[in-house]
Formats: structure tokens, C-alpha cells, sequence
């Protein structure tokens, strides 16, 4: 039987007291890919920010497990390790960290988790230069400060770049087509394409359908007022794009 | 801790500056140093009403009883750890104020370059001290007239006409903490006449008796001037290194003088210290003259670190590129105050300054005062500053690959310290702070 990833039961979840998820359910089983759809607002960063423990989110009810354990009592940093990947809408841009000291430093912290060989720093350089052709990547960008200066799609390759050499046994990807144009986006998810495998998953959150093209998702679900209202495969996207997000009003109003 | 009130604190280190015998002796330097007292006689200790130190209270200092520092005879492997592994045979070491020969090793520096104290001048060298020696402005000063008036010797560096040194000069100043607080006042001449150029380390540490761990409340005072003159086309680069135990008091003045076509930079990391007052000076003395300075404070518990700084245009096509960042921790306070005054004359005058703070706690304070004062019309001058703590999102994002809070953390934390520590000239010191501020342990 093939394993579940995420399984995740009437999860509640409110910043600065303002519920924002109101009852999600949703079950990942490895080589699967999903793609939660849904309008500005609707919940759907919150819920990616939630399963990698950003500390703004309360969580009030329902559960997360991952593999069998309890995700939401784990730090942000031991859920990464635990495999858990969350490639960031908008990645943050931090002025004196070295790209490729920072990307060590978190493979590094990853393999010590999982007790297998740390990597010195000539030996991750070769992995590294392995990776960058996932993202087809200049090397140059290794010895830059971490996003500071790149380019939106420069900034979604490296999310993507992070991805490929942490491996994740999970991987989210919040609005990871936003800010790009058409050739970056290919790469991108061409880049995704690569990672997928039989024993971990995806999970695509986005607007448009456009995404669904380049990466083919085997669920579609639509987020609204912080539940998912709907699920289907990948013509759900393909209905949503040419109906819009308005006739799920009856739907979601209760 | 010895705290008694003590009714005329200045008199009374005053007093115990005169103790000292002079290793150097002269008409000249008896006038300077009787100069000096008088200033010291008839001046005050500052007080918070005075602009110059509103933020920083005396009160601690006032109320320990320094006596002068005793003379004590370290050996190399007490010390070794303070070496520099760029500089081990061109450095000066000062053991509570007094030159330490078997400790000092110049032996790499090409001739002609005089590095050493006061008393192994020959005679016709003596003339460098009535030229250079307390001529530069601000005399006065307090601290300045009481460094002055218990003057006994000086560590001197002068370089002659276009003598290019690549081996780095260190002065090292180390106190041995004791149970009696001392008063230590380390007196820095360096001269680089024209064309001259080199590298030199400044540093003050303090040192337990027997190599142990230096204990608490053991309260000392080091009272330091550097005065430092660049001749036409000079270049110094300069490196202070501020690491005095947690119940030492480091009050400091830094003058520098340059002459036209030259350029200095200096680069400070300021960490240790209950107290720290360093007040470093800048007067740009002919044209096309630039000025690079960095400075690090890094500070915690309840330690105070102030910093005011001037820099004195008069001339035209002048350059000062300033970024000073501080660092503070749990209920530490850091002050900086940087003027930087642009006069008529100094007309195409490039300056910017910037002073950028961090806050790693709620009671962490920082008074920031950064001071342009133009009167020249045809200039390009910026200044700023920004005060921040570590960024949520940011620690998050790092998290989220893995790193531990702390490692997140201390991350950030070395990436605002880069800044300046990558301008230091030696590998070994940005490795050696680097580490301070990974571990943010100073002692």
C-alpha cells in the first residue's frame, strides 16, 4: 500500500486571533502531487505556512500527521529536516550570508539529522554544481549573498535549487509561478519535474491554471474561506480557469 | 568591589598619575606633562549636562578607588594567545601600561622604520617627540590632560619618507586584572611621514594572574590617547581591537591628523568593557584627503559602549566614507554620536556616514546621533541611521531549511557583523571575531 505523507484532519488556525482556516482536510500519499487552487485571501499561504510551523499561526484545532507523527508539535527546523520543504512566495533576501555557505550549513544540518556524512566544503561544492543544472543556474550566484539582488526568477530558481539538495520527502511550493515569465517558469517546473519520484510528494499552491500545464498534478483542490470546498483532478483547474473563482459562492456560503 | 565615596576622584587620579616615574626624561616632556596637570587641576569631570556625554553616566567609574598600575613580568606563553600569526616579530607589548622588552619582538621590520618606546629613542630621535607629541587639538580634554600629565613613556611607530612596510605592526596593551583596581594610561605616537605607508594593530585585552579565568568585580581603568600623524600621500590602515575584561573601564582618544593626498582607515571592534568611551578625532589638514572609518560595538549584559566621532574638513576634493554598526544585547547600551563638519573651504567634499544598529533584546538601548554640518555648497554628503532587530520572516526562512533557532540567529547576527569585520586587513582577526560574535562570548 503506498504511504501517507500528509494527512492533515479539521485543521483550525487563526493569526492575531483572526480564524483563517476553518476545518481543512486533506490527504497526501507519496508520488502524489496536489494543487490547492483558490482566490486572494482564501487561506491557501496560511495552510503552507502552517505545515512548516511559521510562528505567527495559532493553531486551534484538528491535526497534522506527517509519516505517521505529530507535525505540529515539531520546531520549523525539525520539520524541515524531517523532510518537509516549503519553496517560499516570496523568498527573503539576506545581506551578508553567502548563498552556497548558507545552502552547506542547511544540507549539513539536514544530514546530521538523519546521522549520515556531513559534507565538507569542496566536496558540497561538487554536489552542488551537480544540482545547479536541475535549475540550470550560473554558478556565480553560488557566491552571492543569499537572494540579495536576484531577480524574481532568479529567486524562485534558487527556492528550487534549496529543493533539489534538500531533497524533501514533501514539497510545497507557494504561488512558485508567481513573478515569472513564461521561460523561467518551464525551467522552474522542469526543475520540480526532476525532483518528483515515487516516494515523495507535492504540493502546489497557486492561482492559476497555468502552472497545471508545465506540472501535471494528480489532485485539484479548491480552497475557500479557509476550507477546501472542492476536489477533482486536473480538469477541476481547467473548469475554475474558465469559470472563475465567483460560482463557488453558493458553494462556500453556509 | 571597593565602592567608597570619593570626594575629588580626578584629584585623586591625578595624584596617582604623578606618581609614576618617567621612563623618558627632558625639559620638554616635564613642561607637557605640568601642562597637563594644571589642565587636569583646574577642569571638571564631565557630567550628563554635557552634550558630549548625556548618555553616558561616570557614576560606576567615579566610585573606585584606582590606584597606578604595578609592574608584573608575564611570560610569552601567558600571552600567546593575544599574538597576532601575521605580526610575531614586529609587535610591542605593554603590560599595565609599562613596556614589557622580553614580551616585544621588532625583529621583522625592515630598518629605518622606528617601532618601540620612548626610552630607546637616541637623542637626535627626540626631536619627534616635541614635534608630534600633544600638538594636536583638544588638549584640554580631560581624560586627554590626565593621560597627558601621568605620561611616562610612549609606544611609538614612525615611518620614514616613503618607507612602504607590508609586515603588520602590533601594539598590544594587556592588563592583569587584581584585586586592587588599577589605573593604566597607554600613550600611542605614530608617525608616517610622506609617501609612508603600513599597517597597524591596536589592541587591549586583560589577563588573569596564573592564566585562570579572570575573576569578577576586579574593576581597572585603562585611560588611553593615540595621537597619529599621516605626512603628504601617507597611508595608514589601522585596525583597534577593544577586548578589556567585563569589569574594566576603557576610556579612549584617537587623533589623527592628515596631510594632503593621504588616506587613512581605521576599522574598530569594540566588545568588552563594563565601560567604553572612545572619542576619535579626525582633522583633514590639506586637500584630496580621504578618511574610511568602520567600527563594530558589540555589547551585552549590562555594558555600555559609546562612540564619538568628528571628522574635520578644510579642504577641498576631501573624501569620509563612515559605517559605524553596534550590536546590542540584553540590557546593554550603545551610544554613537559622528559628526563629520564640512566648512566653506571644503568645497567637492564626498562624505557619507551611516550608523546602523542592531537590538537583540527589549532592554537593549541605542542613542544614535549622526551629524553633517555643511556650510560648503558644492558637496555630495549622506547620512543615516537605522535601528532593527532580528526580522521574524527572516528567522523563519531559515528555519524552514533546517537551521535551529539559535543557529538562525547567530547566522543573522554574523551577517551584520560582516560588514565591517571583512574590512580587517588580517585573516586572523576576522577569523578570531568572527567567532566572538558566533558565540557572542567576549571574554
Amino acid at each position: 500500500m503506498t504511504q501517507t505523507i500528509l494527512s492533515v484532519r479539521n485543521l483550525t488556525a487563526s493569526v492575531d486571533g483572526t480564524p483563517i482556516l476553518k476545518g481543512v482536510n486533506l490527504e497526501i500519499k507519496a508520488g502524489e502531487v496536489h494543487a490547492i487552487m483558490g482566490r486572494n485571501g482564501s487561506g491557501k499561504s496560511t495552510f503552507s505556512k502552517i505545515i512548516s510551523g511559521h510562528p505567527s499561526y495559532e493553531v486551534t484545532g484538528g491535526e497534522v500527521i506527517y509519516k505517521g507523527e505529530n507535525l505540529l508539535e515539531e520546531e520549523p527546523d525539525v520539520r524541515a529536516k524531517m523532510g518537509i520543504f516549503l519553496a517560499f512566495q516570496y523568498p527573503l533576501e539576506i545581506a551578508g550570508v553567502s548563498n552556497l555557505d548558507f545552502l552547506r550549513v542547511a544540507y549539513n544540518a539536514r544530514q546530521k539529522y538523519l546521522g549520515v556524512e556531513e559534507l565538507d566544503a569542496f566536496d558540497f561544492e561538487d554536489l552542488v554544481e551537480q544540482k545547479l543544472e536541475i535549475v540550470q543556474m550560473n554558478p556565480s550566484f553560488l557566491g552571492r549573498s543569499l537572494n540579495e539582488g536576484f531577480s524574481g526568477g532568479e529567486k524562485k530558481r534558487n527556492e528550487i535549487l534549496q529543493m533539489a539538495l534538500l531533497e524533501p520527502t514533501l514539497g510545497i511550493l507557494d504561488e512558485i509561478d508567481s513573478g515569472l515569465d513564461i521561460d523561467a517558469l518551464k525551467i522552474v517546473a522542469n526543475g520540480v519535474n526532476q525532483l518528483r519520484n515515487t516516494e515523495n510528494a507535492f504540493l502546489l499552491i497557486t492561482h492559476y491554471q497555468r502552472l497545471l500545464d508545465y506540472i501535471e498534478p494528480d489532485f485539484v483542490h479548491v480552497m475557500y474561506d479557509g476550507s477546501i470546498v472542492m476536489s477533482g483532478d486536473k480538469e477541476l483547474a481547467l473548469e475554475l480557469e474558465a469559470k472563475g473563482y465567483d460560482f463557488l459562492e453558493p458553494v462556500g456560503a453556509k | 568591589m571597593t565602592t567608597s565615596l570619593i570626594l575629588n576622584p580626578l584629584e585623586d587620579w591625578l595624584q596617582q598619575s604623578q606618581s609614576q616615574k618617567a621612563v623618558m626624561e627632558g625639559v620638554f616632556l616635564e613642561n607637557l606633562r605640568k601642562e597637563a596637570s594644571n589642565l587636569v587641576s583646574s577642569g571638571e569631570l564631565p557630567q550628563k549636562k554635557d552634550e558630549q556625554w548625556r548618555f553616558t553616566d561616570l557614576a560606576e567609574l567615579l566610585g573606585v578607588n584606582f590606584q597606578v598600575a604595578p609592574l608584573v613580568n608575564l611570560t610569552q606563553d601567558e600571552i600567546a594567545h593575544f599574538y597576532l600569526p601575521e605580526a610575531p616579530q614586529s609587535r610591542l607589548v605593554f603590560v599595565n601600561g609599562i613596556f614589557a622588552p622580553s614580551l616585544s619582538d621588532v625583529s621583522a621590520l625592515p630598518d629605518g622604520v622606528f617601532v618601540g618606546n620612548g626610552a630607546q629613542l637616541g637623542t637626535a630621535q627626540k626631536e619627534i617627540l616635541v614635534k608630534y607629541l600633544g600638538q594636536q587639538p583638544e588638549q584640554g580634554e580631560v581624560f586627554t590632560a590626565l593621560n597627558t600629565a601621568g605620561l611616562t613613556d610612549v609606544a611609538i611607530v614612525w615611518a620614514q619618507p616613503k618607507q612602504i612596510i607590508e609586515t603588520p605592526i602590533h601594539l598590544l596593551f594587556l592588563s592583569l586584572v587584581s584585586e586592587t583596581p588599577s589605573l593604566t594610561q597607554p600613550r600611542i605616537l605614530v608617525v608616517a611621514e610622506t609617501g609612508a605607508s603600513f599597517t597597524l594593530i591596536e589592541s587591549y585585552g586583560a589577563i588573569a594572574s596564573n592564566c585562570t579565568d579572570i575573576p569578577q568585580n576586579r574593576p581597572y581603568l585603562t585611560n588611553g590617547v593615540a595621537e597619529i600623524y599621516l605626512g603628504e600621500n601617507a597611508r595608514i590602515n589601522q585596525v583597534r581591537v577593544q577586548r578589556e575584561s567585563g569589569d574594566g573601564f576603557h576610556l579612549a582618544r584617537t587623533a589623527i591628523a592628515q596631510e594632503k593626498n593621504s588616506s587613512y582607515t581605521f576599522t574598530e571592534a569594540s566588545l568588552g568593557a563594563k565601560l567604553c568611551r572612545h572619542k576619535l578625532d579626525i582633522y583633514q589638514k590639506g586637500e584630496q584627503t580621504e578618511t574610511y572609518l568602520h567600527g563594530l560595538t558589540m555589547i551585552e549584559g549590562r555594558q555600555i559602549a559609546d562612540t564619538h566621532s568628528a571628522v574635520y574638513l578644510n579642504h577641498p576634493s576631501g573624501t569620509v566614507h563612515q559605517l559605524h554598526k553596534c550590536i546590542v544585547d540584553q540590557r546593554a547600551h550603545a551610544v554613537f554620536n559622528g559628526r563629520i563638519i564640512v566648512p566653506k573651504p571644503a568645497q567637492l567634499t564626498n562624505a557619507t556616514q551611516l550608523n546602523r544598529n542592531l537590538l537583540l533584546s527589549n532592554k537593549a538601548r541605542v542613542n544614535t546621533k549622526p551629524e553633517l554640518q555643511i556650510t560648503a555648497d558644492n558637496v555630495k554628503c549622506a547620512h543615516g541611521a537605522t535601528v532593527s532587530q532580528l526580522e521574524a520572516d527572516e528567522l523563519f526562512y531559515l528555519s524552514s531549511r533546517g537551521l535551529s533557532e539559535d543557529n538562525a540567529r547567530n547566522l543573522l547576527i554574523d551577517a551584520f557583523a560582516a560588514e565591517i569585520l571583512d574590512k580587517m586587513p588580517l585573516v586572523s582577526l576576522r577569523q578570531r571575531l568572527s567567532q566572538c560574535v558566533a558565540c557572542r562570548s567576549f571574554e
